[in-house]
């Protein structure tokens, strides 16, 4: 029986180092290759071991899929690829492929410069890996081998995000990698064709949550940092580089441009003009507004922001600071946050993507500084709530769902809700834990026109009480299959075909002339089968199509009638029929 | 399979597919030459266009001297220019289901179609050919709307008359037919009719037919399609290059067993070679700076612009040219030079790299940055103030009919230190300069046409082999002017198939298989036999399902079980319906096995020679001259077996149910044709 095996090494009941591997036809495919952010050992990576102790990864796997550039989906690439060593295709998106190599060298300094890690991934390693990229278009049918394709559809998570459909035949997967189903500042939603899928893999991060509208949440922060600069506080507001920076860019931007306000905004990484220049650069993967009026106005060329220096940390008066890294564990964000924590007029927020453990660096950050400045909880991160992953499934129309990069509890309760709503199978596997479906793909054959035509002349909905039933010869030669008639089959092979004749004598008492006897005969018949043929032909035989029935004498019974009816095997059942009618008598004559 | 030619023009084809129940229209060029027979449109009042005298019969007649001018021994239609649009009449457009178009050039006539024919379906292109091909279309717009005339000419088209006047109108083909611009609302309605698709991209029309795009090397976002059934293909190949510009490389090798080959868009100057051209194009250009004079190099808005930029980037600075002022003016220009820095994925892959960096993949952008460039959306306004000369000026419309560079044209042309540079090879450019004879500046003509060449089309047909090609007349002969050059023609074997404007082709195909899925359930059931070495056959009795164009065969439905007798004697009464197939019988059957199988008694009936009832006992063989005679007395039935044909013979047609076929041993190996 064939099936499609799934097995999370990442994102199983759990949000980080997403990385799944999924079998399908005889195909071995891993989806995501990230890292975890709640551990700096081992843990931190998927476990490829997993695949194979001994032989190279090359051999067990036939792709490799990145489904966008954040480090929990591809960090783990350049470890997995260069120091446990595969060498086949991996495939993302232009925009992933152009940002990836920036934030995993970004990692690489965190790790190697600040923490002083041995045994990392190093500059070269990560090129290397590079290399080994193929780049995938939106919709463009990427065929890996003969068998197995790719498709990716836009995600609108981040820049260049994408949702990938597998596919080996009729059998198919797809997996959403972070979705979004709202546009939001810069991007689109998540958009998928009714591709019906056996399995439709989803992130489940906000599996629980319906959130409120988008407007009131970027109200809500426009109000805190406007009231904050109002009163000459300070606003911190640490943010990955590329992402929600850039959404948030853009709504600073027009707020002040809108308000007319003074204050400065900075930015506080040099790779910050950089990412917007790969914002300008991919202007088709954003929303269709910005992709409407880039010509007349760019929108990742800001007027308002500018670049930070780190003296500016230190002048007075109200300011605004985008600062990396997001998490306020590192750089830039850790070192500004130490400088103002101590004044309750400063405000800082924490745009994040949702990570576990993050909250107690906080609690430490907040223990030692003795934080005054207010600190504002804002989710900003683009992922699909509850709605919108039922709206995902919905679109998608999958016979199975599988949940990943979500926690276990929130997990359950949308399996039950997808499970009641769409009454298919759901399932929630953890990292190391195989999910096994059976499929049963139906076999592709060629028909021979002739035969279908033949078929289909005869009415095209077949009627459900009488089915009627189409008889060929399936010929498999080599793996070509071909349906034709049975005719056809013979002719191709050279083979005769053997007639079926079915004679049978029906009594008939009837002392008239054996003429006589014919002539009701098709006087009865004719008046029964009204939309059949029936003929009286010189011979004195009578035919119903071409069921042939003769009338004869009784060689002892004189006042008996044989009837011989003949039919040959097509027409068995309108002979049957024939023959037990006759054997019902004739009608008396008028 | 026809194909309805409504284009006679070779690059601006206009073609309809009927391909299994669906039918493709395949571009829809429009066919612009026929504005170089009116008078150009200046944008600032010219006295010598205004002036020139009207043109009257050999008789002296001048009724026509309102509508037809004469300029330098040319006759030239005063009105707003007309396009010659593709036919209309051939096929009921209402009933095409859908348009691809290959590249931004083919689809200037998609509002004359999608609009005012009926028209309801879907058109299928990608996102740089709808992007740049809206700005094509709104340069036109802007073109001829922001120059309102009052008159338009009608009389002349009359076939009386038009017979009377001089070449080449009294040759101009459908007259009737020529119509004036569409608005930007009908582009708007137009292009909002079309769904963006990426390269590779499968798309399934009606479940019976799948479309994909592929790169053509030809213009940003330009493709060629592959129209396929699962046992048909047809390749469309329109506007193709093999040189390395700045598009993608053309994709050839999914152009491989096709049926047919559709073969359209070559180059339409197959003498000259775009690389020396362009030199040709630098050198005349300096040369011409050098001595002070201006350069005017009337171009459509985008396509070989860029590379033309990317020329003169490496260029100016080593002919000492940095101080020249080069002016790009349409009222796209910003958009087109803005929209060419965003589709990395459409490019080649030395440009898609840079955006890796980020850098913007055409250097124009550096030249911008520089003020080298600038670009302004007409001669009013910022153009006026900036203007100096001499300077090198970039502006449409190629056929010198309309546009700012009736302008320059009229600005310029008196004097021998400017020059005009012809590199877009669509309209020829001695007929585009008719109107403004006597001229004294230099003319040159370096036509940039990047698209295959008969020497490329001959590797590319001998590297995809397909099986037909189709393609215009044109392409089948040596050009008129150069009969010699048998090298200037499509040469394959069979020979192509031609087309010309309004003919329908049927297309040499024959369909002769279909898919079909055979569902899992009854895939089990089948019992394949070993026939041959390597072949095995299954009779197959299923039930067929279609929907959507889509064939499913399911296993048949279990024989109700009867439930009463009411309900049985019914059934018996219905006459039964004679269409009903049966399987086909082969083989013959091995008399000894046969006869001990109808002894044998049924407890443990061997599949299939099933008998549910008790075996015979009094079983009688006679051997005949032919075969066997069985004889079975108790039930009165007698059984004549031969090679080729049994027949059955008995009183009790019960007894007949009970030896029906699927009982009968036909020779064990060919058994499963008689399956049931």
């Amino acid at each position: 029986m064939p099936e499609i095996r799934v097995t999370p090494l990442g994102a199983g009941q759990d949000v980080g180092r997403s990385c799944i591997l999924v079998s399908i036809a005889g195909k071995n495919v891993m989806l995501d290759c990230g890292m975890h952010m709640g551990f700096s050992d081992d843990r931190r990576f998927p476990d490829f071991s997993y695949i194979t102790r001994s032989g190279r990864l090359t051999d067990f796997l036939d792709c490799v899929i990145i489904s966008h550039f954040h480090l929990d989906h591809c960090g783990a690439l350049p470890y997995f690829s260069e120091m446990v060593g595969y060498d086949g295709p991996i495939y993302m998106t232009q925009p992933t492929q152009a940002i990836c190599p920036i934030l995993l060298e970004d990692y690489r300094k965190i790790a190697v410069d600040k923490k002083g890690e041995a045994n990392f991934f190093t500059s070269q390693m990560i090129k290397d890996c590079m290399k080994k990229v193929v780049a995938v278009h939106l919709h463009q049918t990427v065929q890996v081998d003969d068998e197995l394709e790719i498709k990716a559809y836009y995600a609108g998570h981040v820049l260049g995000a994408a949702m990938f459909q597998i596919k080996v035949g009729s059998e198919s997967v797809v997996y959403t990698g972070d979705y979004n189903m709202t546009p939001d500042r810069h991007l689109g939603a998540a958009w998928i064709d009714k591709c019906r899928p056996n399995l439709l893999i989803t992130e489940s991060t906000y599996a629980t949550t319906i959130r409120d509208s988008k407007r009131c949440r970027e109200r809500d922060f426009l109000k805190k940092v406007h009231e904050t600069v109002e009163r000459g506080g300070k606003v911190l507001i640490p943010v990955f580089a590329l992402g929600r920076a850039q959404e948030l860019c853009i709504l600073l931007e027009t707020f002040w441009e809108r308000m007319d306000l003074k204050a400065p905004i900075y930015f506080s990484t040099g790779l910050t003009e950089k990412a917007n220049h790969y914002y300008k650069l991919f202007i088709p993967w954003t929303n269709q507004k910005i992709r409407k009026t880039f010509v007349q106005r760019n929108m990742f060329e800001f007027k308002h922001i500018k670049a930070f220096d780190r003296a500016f940390a230190d002048s007075p008066g109200p300011m605004v600071v985008f600062a990396t890294p997001g998490m306020l564990h590192a750089g830039q964000s850790l070192q500004i946050f130490r400088k103002w924590a101590g004044n309750e007029k400063n405000m800082g927020t924490v745009g994040h993507k949702i990570l576990s453990g993050q909250r107690k660096l906080e609690m430490e950050g907040r223990q030692v500084l003795e934080v005054k400045m207010q600190v504002e909880y804002m989710s900003f991160s683009a992922h699909a709530d509850a709605k919108g992953i039922m709206q995902l499934v919905g679109q998608a129309e999958p016979e199975n769902v599988l949940l990943v990069h979500g926690e276990a509890k929130k997990m359950e309760f949308l399996k039950q809700k997808i499970e009641q709503e769409f009454r298919v199978s759901c399932y929630m596997p953890a990292n190391g834990e195989t999910v096994t479906l059976p499929t049963s793909p139906s076999i592709p054959v060629g028909i021979s026109l002739g035969l279908l035509k033949r078929e289909m002349a005869q009415g095209l909905l077949p009627d459900a009480k009488k089915p009627r039933l189409l008889h060929g010869t399936l010929i498999m030669k080599d793996s070509n299959f071909r349906l034709v008639s049975s005719e056809q089959a013979l002719k191709e092979l050279g083979l005769a075909e053997h007639q079926l004749r079915f004679t049978c004598r029906v009594h008939l008492h009837d002392t008239r002339k054996e003429q006589e006897t014919a002539v009701r005969v098709y006087s009865h018949l004719k008046s029964v089968l009204k939309d059949h043929c029936v003929q009286h032909l010189p011979d004195g035989s009578v035919t119903v199509e071409s069921i042939l029935i003769q009338a004869a004498a009784h060689s002892e019974d004189p006042g008996t009638k044989v009837l011989l009816v003949s039919w040959t095997y097509q027409d068995e059942e309108l002979g049957s029929y024939l023959t037990s009618l006759l054997k019902k008598g004739l009608p008396q004559a008028s | 399979m026809k194909l309805y030619c409504l284009s006679g023009h070779p690059t601006l084809p206009c073609n309809v597919l009927k391909f299994k129940s669906t039918t493709i229209m395949l571009d829809c060029g429009l066919d612009m030459t026929s504005t170089l027979n009116f008078l150009p449109l200046p944008l600032v009042q010219s006295p010598r266009l205004s002036n020139l005298p009207g043109w009257s019969l050999k008789d002296g007649n001048a009724f026509l001297d309102k509508e037809l001018k004469e300029c330098s021994g040319h006759v030239f239609v005063d009105s707003v220019p007309e396009f010659c649009l593709p036919e209309t009449e051939l096929i009921d457009l209402s009933t095409v289901d859908v348009i691809l178009i290959s590249n931004y050039h083919c689809m200037m006539a998609l509002p004359y179609i999608t609009e005012h024919t009926g028209f309801t379906g879907t058109v299928y292109a990608t996102e740089p050919s709808v992007q740049i091909g809206r700005l094509l279309m709104e340069e036109l717009v802007n073109f001829i709307e922001r120059v309102p005339k009052a008159q338009s000419a009608s009389l002349w088209k009359n076939k009386d008359i038009q017979r009377l006047l001089p070449s080449p109108l009294k040759d101009a083909v459908e007259v009737s037919t020529w119509r004036r611009c569409y608005t930007m609302q009908e582009v708007n309605s137009a292009l909002s009719k079309i769904q963006l698709v990426g390269y590779s991209q499968k798309i399934e029309l009606f479940g019976a037919v799948q479309v994909t795009p592929l790169s053509s090397g030809y213009a940003l976002g330009s493709s060629n399609w592959i129209i396929q059934s699962h046992y048909e293909k047809v390749s469309y190949v329109s506007g193709s290059s093999l040189l390395t510009t700045h598009p993608q490389p053309m994709d050839q090798a999914s152009l491989k067993n096709s049926d047919v080959l559709i073969l359209t868009g070559l180059t339409q100057i197959p003498t000259a070679n775009p690389d020396s051209m362009v030199g040709e194009f630098c050198s005349n250009l300096s040369q011409t700076v050098r001595n002070g004079g201006n350069v005017l190099v009337p171009c459509y808005p985008s396509g070989v612009i860029y590379d033309l930029l990317e020329c003169l980037y490496q260029y100016i600075d080593s002919a000492g040219l940095s101080s020249i002022p080069f002016y790009f003016i349409s009222p796209v220009a910003n958009s087109s030079l803005e929209f060419s820095q965003i589709f990395a994925e459409w490019l080649c892959h030395n440009k898609q790299t840079k955006v890796y960096l980020p850098e913007p993949p055409f250097p124009h952008a550096e030249l911008i940055q520089t003020n080298k460039l600038k670009h302004y959306p007409s001669i009013h306004g910022d153009f006026s103030n900036d203007f100096r000369q001499p300077c090198v000026v970039f502006t449409g419309h190629p056929s010198l009919r309309f546009g700012d560079v009736v302008h320059f044209m009229e600005l310029w042309g008196k004097s021998s230190l400017n020059t005009v540079i012809f590199t877009e090879p669509d309209f020829s450019y001695l007929e585009a300069l008719a109107p403004y004879q006597p001229l004294a500046m230099k003319c040159i003509y370096c036509p940039i046409d990047t698209r295959l060449n008969f020497i490329q089309v001959s590797k590319l047909l001998k590297e995809v082999q397909p099986l037909h090609v189709v393609c215009p007349e044109q392409y089948t002969q040596p050009p008129p002017a150069q009969s010699h050059r048998i090298d200037l023609m499509i040469d394959c074997q069979p020979p192509a198939m031609s087309y010309r404007r309004a003919e329908v082709l049927a297309l040499p195909f024959k369909r002769r298989y279909e898919k079909i899925e055979i569902m899992p359930e009854l895939a089990d059931s089948l019992v394949p036999m070993e026939i041959k070495p390597g072949v095995s056959l299954a009779t197959v009795s299923a039930v067929l399902h279609t929907k959507d164009n889509k064939h499913i065969l399911q296993p048949p439905p279990r024989p109700a079980q009867p439930t009463g007798g009411k309900k049985r004697k019914r059934a018996s009464d219905d006459i039964p319906d004679c269409k009903v197939l049966k399987p086909l019988l082969s083989g013959s059957i091995p008399v000894e096995q046969f006869v001990q199988t109808l002894e044998k008694s049924t407890q443990h009936p061997p599949v299939p020679f099933l008998l549910e009832q008790h075996g015979f006992s009094d079983i009688k063989v006679e051997d005949t001259a032919k075969g066997h005679i069985v004889l079975l007395q108790e039930a009165e039935t007698l059984i004549q077996i031969e090679e080729d044909s049994t027949h059955i013979i008995c009183d009790n047609d019960e007894m007949l149910r009970m030896i029906r076929i699927p009982r009968i041993p036909l020779s064990s190996k060919l058994r499963c044709l008689c399956l049931k």
